[in-house]
């Protein structure tokens, strides 16, 4: 099926989300989608899902235009989308999810026709190489197998068109992998894709054409061969980037963070971090690596006394500390949280308000009684400047500021005071590329002024760039500490999968693979 | 340095034993109960449990006649074993068996330390669990099929009142009970309507709306009936509705008086029950509703109407609540009283949560309350020992308890509550 957008403009509120693009997609094609967040890639598949209507501009479909109402009309069109987060029930079954819509039943009252669901699903997925258990329930299964029960939901609507939308973010390398390889038999047998993503190597991969978009205008469609990262980095930021963190050797020094049998339950009461031993030294960055959901949210909020641990102990600077948040921030920790919208900054707060939150209390904000305003705006001026966040003024509300000014107010209030240990989470999760290279370099300086930092992404690049060990977190554990110089994309990947026997380093520290390592066990604690 | 394996080992097993503690605990003390307070009975006594209900049942079964403190010190050995074992090594999965039977040993003690020397049907006393579970079960209903589909109803309460009222009013009016039940269904919808159009449309806090929604029930029947009713009986007199006996079914030993001596809207809730729980689960409909209810932009990518559904179903559960509301009239006691509902809808929704948003749970859970309801009416004539004004608490205590207990333990649909926004 050949896919054709013209003209698309869509305008929210402030916000010109898709100006004038144009799109074009033959049958077979895999055709990527690259853009910084907020250039408009998602705006503009949901308008051709049926999501959104578009304020100008026309889709067609073979060269007839059609207008979609809604989803339903994209799916009977022939398009399938599969959402970065994933449009499934988690407690219905995969045949269930796979047929909502469009279940097969029995009689007039409509009672599900479960043994042909089942079937028709198994065919769909056996042809095209995929094996789906129809009767597993969703929220059982891991992310991976998750994406697939997405995809064959789009293939058994018969879509010809696929949309998937930053697909790999959730997965391992390995997983991404796979998931190439059943994106070009796919395309081989006449499905066009289109390929949404951020990730430069990706999009060099797999694409067969690759259109670049920019504050919602198309700048540039292209051929892989014809390109490389730097140009497309180019392209979607509109200036030269550099790709790579420079950054000078560590000279690690005194352990200023301890975890030692740190265990901690999730929100469900399921053990997600299991009795986890950890060092870091002043002047290192430790980067901790994992698939989402394999603990690390939950170690960073244990040390920052977000979340109550129900087992082990936390030293920092040498002395034992009770974890609250307010004693964790006394003892000189600066935390960059996961969700900076959740956890980091006050919508609705100004600029200056937020840029206090952690020192409000104290001298010269405050006088024990009331607040000291020119202290207060006095030393928001200052850091706006000194963190080059941009914001009208400093009176405006945090909650309009682009996502990499609000991570910038963050950055700027907590590494603005003499820290022991920094502990970022996701620091640059969402941010253009000139945002994280600018949070990038101010982490790099907080080392190199002597702090101990912790830094947990499950972005591969950022873990590489900025690591100077790499912990891999798997199902609760550390399961391997690795050098940079040994840590390769396939390696951390495998890790990150749970395919822990790979990791020379668990051989190392001599103990079993699967057990929790402890960072400098070696030096540490014996 | 330990291995991180054997620090998950008693963290997660260090929760499963503090409640088989607990709960060996109040094994214990139940027994100790029972040993203490049920034994104390005139030496001698005997408790008198009829098995037959009606004059002449078909089949006449021996009233089951106990010694009042032997039976007691049995029950109490049973939950003092019962503890014991549950202290030194559980029951494992079956510990939720084992609490119910300690918990209907307990209950059977203290109807036998209240009957001792005295007589009591205990056929009676079920056939009336079955009436005080109806109106709670049409409740619970009515929950579920607005929760299944992710909007919170607390307004039940306000719509089984205001179908009591015009149930009432309606029946006397058309001297037809089945106009009044018909009219009762109508204002029930009603009702649900306006929660629909503020939950969903409007975005209203849906426990405010439902809080708004049972004020205004609560006033504006109360209003009339102190205006109008009781200066016109006339229009509080409507036909009820009586029970008839279904022919064989109705002749089994013991079953048949509790389940089908019964009238007309004990047996539609039967129905209810049956038919709700094979559509939610069997049909098209249920698979949308319970996609609405756990996923709704799920749902919506695949072409579902989610608010379609939600208005649906909203209202639905109106006319469920309405009907339920006409028992309380209609159905059992014959004309309206100010506030008669009396909080029995959020024992439904009690009931729906013990029930973990399943038709049948709910209407298990509801027979609890029922039962606590119909215990308490039948001790206040047994003359026993406890001020009146505690036995009318049961109900509610039972209600605490029930929800208390439960607390962490059952999921609701994972979009309960929450509005749908179309972006």
């Amino acid at each position: 099926m050949k896919l054709e957008l013209r003209g698309i403009s869509k305008r929210f509120p402030g916000v010109i989300a898709n100006d004038g693009v144009d799109l074009l997609v033959q049958p077979g094609e895999i055709h990527a989608l690259l853009g910084e967040n907020g250039a408009g890639k998602s705006t503009l598949m949901n308008v051709l899902y049926g999501l959104y209507r578009p304020d100008e501009g026309e889709v067609l479909v073979d060269d007839a235009a059609v207008h979609f109402q809604g989803p339903g009309d994209a799916i009977r069109a022939g398009i399938g989308m599969v959402h970065q987060h994933f449009m499934l029930v988690p407690v219905f079954t995969v045949a269930e999810n796979v047929t909502l819509g469009i279940e097969s039943t029995r009689g007039p009252l409509r009672f599900l026709d479960r043994p042909d669901a089942r079937r028709r699903i198994v065919e769909v997925s056996e042809r095209h190489g995929f094996h789906l258990e129809p009767d597993a329930v969703v929220e059982d299964l891991p992310v991976g197998i998750r994406q697939r029960v997405e995809i064959v939901k789009a293939l058994y609507r018969r879509s010809e068109v696929l949309i998937l939308d930053e697909p790999t973010a959730v997965l391992t390398p390995q997983e991404d992998e796979e998931l190439f390889g059943v994106m070009r038999s796919l395309a081989a047998a006449g499905t066009s894709i289109i390929f949404i993503t951020h990730k430069l190597n990706e999009v060099l991969e797999i694409a067969d054409r690759i259109t670049v978009l920019r504050r919602g205008k198309v700048v540039g469609t292209t051929l892989p061969a014809e390109t490389d990262e730097n140009e497309l980095a180019r392209m979607m930021v509109g200036r030269p980037v550099q790709l790579q963190v420079t950054k000078p050797e560590a000279r690690p020094g005194e352990p200023v963070l301890e975890v030692r049998g740190l265990t901690v339950l999730d929100d469900r009461g399921h053990v997600a971090v299991a009795g986890v031993d950890l060092t870091v030294r002043a002047g290192e960055i430790v980067a901790v690596a994992g698939v989402q959901g394999n603990g690390q949210t939950e170690l960073v909020e244990a040390i920052t006394g977000m979340r109550t641990a129900i087992a082990g102990e936390v030293e920092i600077g040498g002395r034992l500390l009770r974890l609250e948040p307010r004693r964790v921030m006394a003892a000189g920790v600066g935390h960059v949280p996961e969700d900076r919208l959740e956890e980091g900054l006050v919508t609705g707060f100004t600029v200056a308000e937020n840029l206090i939150l952690n020192s409000y209390y104290l001298k010269p904000f405050s006088d024990g009684l009331q607040l000291k305003r020119d202290a207060i705006l006095a030393t928001a001026t200052e850091l706006v400047g000194q963190y080059d966040v941009r914001t009208p003024t400093i009176f405006n509300d945090v909650g309009n500021l682009s996502g990499g000014n609000q991570q910038k107010v963050i950055v700027a209030r907590e590494f603005s005071r003499p820290l022991r240990l920094l502990v970022a989470a996701q620091p640059t999760r969402g941010l253009d590329v000139g945002s994280i290279e600018y949070i990038h370099r101010r982490i790099v300086e907080k080392r190199d002024e002597g702090t101990a930092v912790v830094i947990v992404s499950t972005e591969l690049d950022e873990i590489l760039a900025l690591g100077d060990r790499i912990a891999v977190m798997y199902q609760g554990r550390i399961v391997d500490i690795l050098d940079p110089a040994e840590a390769t994309p396939e390696r951390l990947g495998l890790l990150m999968g749970g395919s822990g026997e790979a990791g020379a380093g668990a051989a190392r520290n001599g103990a079993s693979p699967g057990a929790a390592m402890a960072a400098g066990t070696t030096e540490g604690e014996a | 340095m330990s291995a991180a394996a054997v620090a998950v080992g008693p963290a997660a097993r260090a929760q499963g034993v503090t409640r088989q503690r607990v709960l060996g605990i109040v094994y214990l003390l139940l027994a100790a109960a029972i040993a203490v307070i049920f034994t104390n009975v005139p030496d001698g006594a005997s408790s008198t449990f009829g098995l037959n209900l009606g004059p002449s049942p078909a089949v006449k079964l021996p009233d089951l006649i106990l010694p009042s403190a032997t039976t007691a010190w049995v029950l109490a050995a049973f939950c003092g074993f019962s503890g014991a074992v549950q202290l030194v090594r559980g029951f494992g999965i079956r510990w939720a068996v084992v609490l119910g039977l300690v918990a209907l040993a307990f209950t059977f003690a203290f109807l036998t330390w209240a009957t001792a020397g005295k007589s009591v049907s205990l056929v009676g006393i079920l056939q009336t669990t079955v009436q005080r579970a109806t109106p709670i079960t049409f409740a619970a209903l009515s929950g579920l099929l607005c929760e299944r589909a992710g909007v919170v109803n607390i307004a039940i309460e306000g719509m089984l009142l205001a179908g009591a009222f015009t149930g009432a009013v309606v029946g006397s009016i058309a001297t037809n009970p089945w106009l009044g039940v018909l009219g009762a269904a109508l204002v029930g919808a009603a009702l649900a309507w306006v929660l629909a159009v503020l939950a969903i449309r409007y975005y209203v806090d849906q426990i405010i709306a439902g809080t708004v929604i049972n004020i205004f029930s609560l006033g504006i029947t109360s209003f009339l009936s102190a205006r109008v009713l009781q200066t016109n009986l006339e229009l509080n007199n409507p036909p009820r509705l009586t029970p008839f006996a279904i022919p064989i079914l109705s002749d089994i030993p013991i079953v048949g008086p509790i389940l089908f001596n019964h009238n007309v809207f004990v047996y539609g809730m039967f129905l209810l029950v049956i038919a709700i729980q094979v559509a939610l689960f069997r049909t098209r409909w249920g698979l949308r509703v319970r996609a609405v209810g756990e996923h709704p932009k799920a749902a919506d990518t695949v072409g579902i109407d989610v608010l379609r559904i939600r208005y649906t179903n909203v209202v639905l559960a109106g006319v469920v609540a309405g009907i339920g509301g006409a028992y309380l009239t209609i159905g059992s006691t014959g004309s309206f009283d100010q506030n008669m509902s009396a909080g029995r809808g959020f024992i439904g929704l009690a009931a729906m949560i013990f029930g973990g948003w399943n038709p049948i749970g709910a209407f298990l859970a509801s027979l609890i309350f029922g039962f606590a309801d119909s215990l308490q009416a039948r001790l206040s004539i047994l003359a026993v020992p406890i001020p009146s004004e505690f036995l009318l608490m049961t109900p509610y205590i039972v209600t605490i308890i029930v929800v208390a207990g439960l607390v962490g333990r059952v999921r609701a649909p994972a979009a309960d509550g929450k509005p749908y926004r179309k972006e």
